[in-house]
């Protein structure tokens, strides 16, 4: 047996998973999220990865960005690395895509804040 | 002063309260502006750049700028006027409220309303708050100052990081420090749990394998110039430091995530009463002050642990003012909802039995404890009972009371029990 704190929301259950028999089995979870959290988290722990990439703007220099789906948690070092030779030259808005595809995983990189000022006609809604 | 800017309702702070109290008045049919003395709305969100805001109100794990953009837009397509980089020198009352501002454009100026929402969070609990002896060296930073020159400036504070107290800001910054290639030694707690949620335990501090050391606090910074490193000690039941346990960890910065502040200053000269319990205004369930036409929201009101919450909060103050600006200002029956067992604090900390609208109630336990039941009693009369698996600090808890229950009483008192 073994015991997880799931972070699927600020509530953080105390998780029991116990293997048997092939399956998953789960307790603990007040909500059906735990149980994929836990077969997750046994079979391959992933996480949304939050980070910034360089703009070419001075008044925004850094753009916040999240990868718009998980990516396996030992992969986040080196990621990082890749992340951090991007920089951005175009105004964006959250939502639009930074990177269309992180290497070896088949999610994007996204951008999370609007660097337009707001009177700014927005682009790209 | 006949030809001042004035407006029905005004909200101090473009953060998520703020933002949720101005969309909300405007819905409820006031002419709203709000006030911001940063140049960028989003408050501190737009630092918050990890994920998990807006689980409850949106069923969505949102980055706090994700999050601040859904209000940004709104306030924006509604056409609300906001004034960023705009500062408030003073507030004064007189036929409602005088605010007396400064920005680029027009020098100082003033804006009267009717009615006012104050939105304007909280700030970090600093190195002076707490007991730390040594000089003071350059590298001691509050957790929130790193979070800003990392995510928006695109510093790195320090390269061997040691973070005193195990706030959710503190443990999120432990990640955010190693993933941009400082190395954190450890994270250090004074009390026995951590102040932090469970699930920033395991995502921040385990997946990168960061120690968290309770029970030992920090009792002394080194360095002259730059700090050169910490002296930590085990502490006892009592918090006191333990002769004898103490050691020295060589690192070149010193992070503090040692507790927020509602920041409401600004108000004193309104003789708006505060709770020396949460630091916010003593308010009703409409969070309506005890100056006529002043409401509360947010982290100036009590500091939540979730956004969402913070913009129900704004969302309820905004309608209140904007109603009490367009007129319906029956005069308010209050009665003191008194915290008891165990309750660290309440908010609202008065009940308006006038007000026939379901009542949001916000209480934190005093200490962790397990299978307990929330009792809301009206004299000999049960409002509302409420059993709990677990209720920890950390985790704010929140109840809906039917103002049908409301009856006519000298104080309710809500408190936990085994």
């Amino acid at each position: 047996m073994k015991t997880l704190v799931c972070i699927e929301c600020p509530r953080g259950c105390k998780l029991e998973v116990t293997r048997r028999e092939g399956k998953i089995l789960v307790s603990g979870n007040r909500c059906p999220r735990g149980q994929g959290y836990a077969e997750r988290e046994l079979v391959n722990p992933s996480r949304t990865l939050t980070t910034t990439v360089k703009t070419s703007f001075a008044d925004f220099p850094l753009l916040p960005v999240r990868t718009d789906g998980e990516v396996p948690l030992d992969s986040i070092p080196a990621l990082m690395e890749r992340i951090n030779t991007v920089q951005v030259s175009r105004r964006l808005l959250p939502g639009d895509v930074v990177m269309p595809q992180l290497p070896g995983t088949h999610v994007a990189l996204i951008a999370t804040a609007a660097m337009t000022a707001l009177d700014t006609p927005a682009s790209g809604e | 002063m006949s030809s001042m800017e004035s407006w029905d309702v005004i909200v101090i702070g473009a953060g998520p309260a703020g933002l949720a109290a101005a969309l909300a008045a405007h819905g409820a049919g006031a002419r709203v502006c709000i006030v911001e003395r940063e140049v960028r709305p989003g408050g501190i969100l737009k630092q918050c750049i990890h994920d998990g805001f807006g689980l409850v109100r949106f069923e969505q794990k949102l980055s706090g700028p994700e999050y601040a953009w859904h209000d940004i837009r709104a306030v924006r397509d509604a056409g609300i006027q906001l004034y960023t980089d705009t500062f408030l020198l003073q507030l004064e009352r007189e036929e409602g409220f005088v605010l007396t501002l400064q920005n680029k454009e027009r020098a100082v100026f003033q804006l009267k309303a009717r009615a006012l929402v104050a939105a304007t969070g909280c700030r970090e609990r600093t190195s002076r708050q707490v007991f730390i002896y040594g000089q003071r060296p350059a590298g001691v930073y509050t957790a929130g100052t790193v979070q800003r020159l990392i995510n928006i400036q695109g510093y790195l504070p320090g390269r061997r990081c040691v973070i005193l107290g195990s706030g959710d800001i503190g443990l999120i910054m432990a990640r955010r420090l190693t993933l941009e290639g400082a190395e954190v030694v450890g994270v250090y707690e004074i009390k026995a749990e951590p102040s932090g949620l469970s699930r920033n335990i395991v995502q921040c501090l385990e997946d990168y394998n960061i120690p968290l050391h309770l029970a030992q606090t920090v009792t002394a910074v080194h360095g002259s110039e730059r700090v050169e490193g910490v002296s930590i000690c085990r502490v006892g039941p009592d918090l006191r430091p333990i002769p004898g346990t103490e050691e020295y960890i060589p690192c070149d910065t010193l992070i503090l995530s040692v507790g927020l502040i509602p920041e409401n200053d600004i108000l004193r000269p309104l003789g708006v009463e505060l709770d020396r319990r949460t630091g916010g205004p003593r308010v009703d369930q409409r969070l309506h002050s005890n100056v006529p036409g002043l409401f509360s929201c947010g982290n100036a009101l009590h500091v939540n642990d979730l956004v969402d919450y913070v913009s129900e909060s704004g969302e309820t103050a905004g309608k209140a003012a904007a109603e009490f600006a367009l007129g319906g200002r029956k005069t308010p029956q209050r009665v003191p909802l008194l915290a008891r067992g165990n309750i660290q604090y309440v908010v609202p900390q008065y009940l308006d039995l006038e007000h026939n609208a379901p009542a949001v109630i916000y209480f934190r336990g005093e200490c962790t404890l397990s299978r307990v039941e929330m009792h809301l009693l009206s004299g000999e009369k049960v409002l509302m009972r409420r059993r709990y698996a677990v209720i920890r600090p950390p985790e704010m808890e929140r109840v809906v009371l039917n103002p049908a229950e409301l009856t006519e009483s000298n104080e309710i008192i809500i408190s936990l029990g085994g």
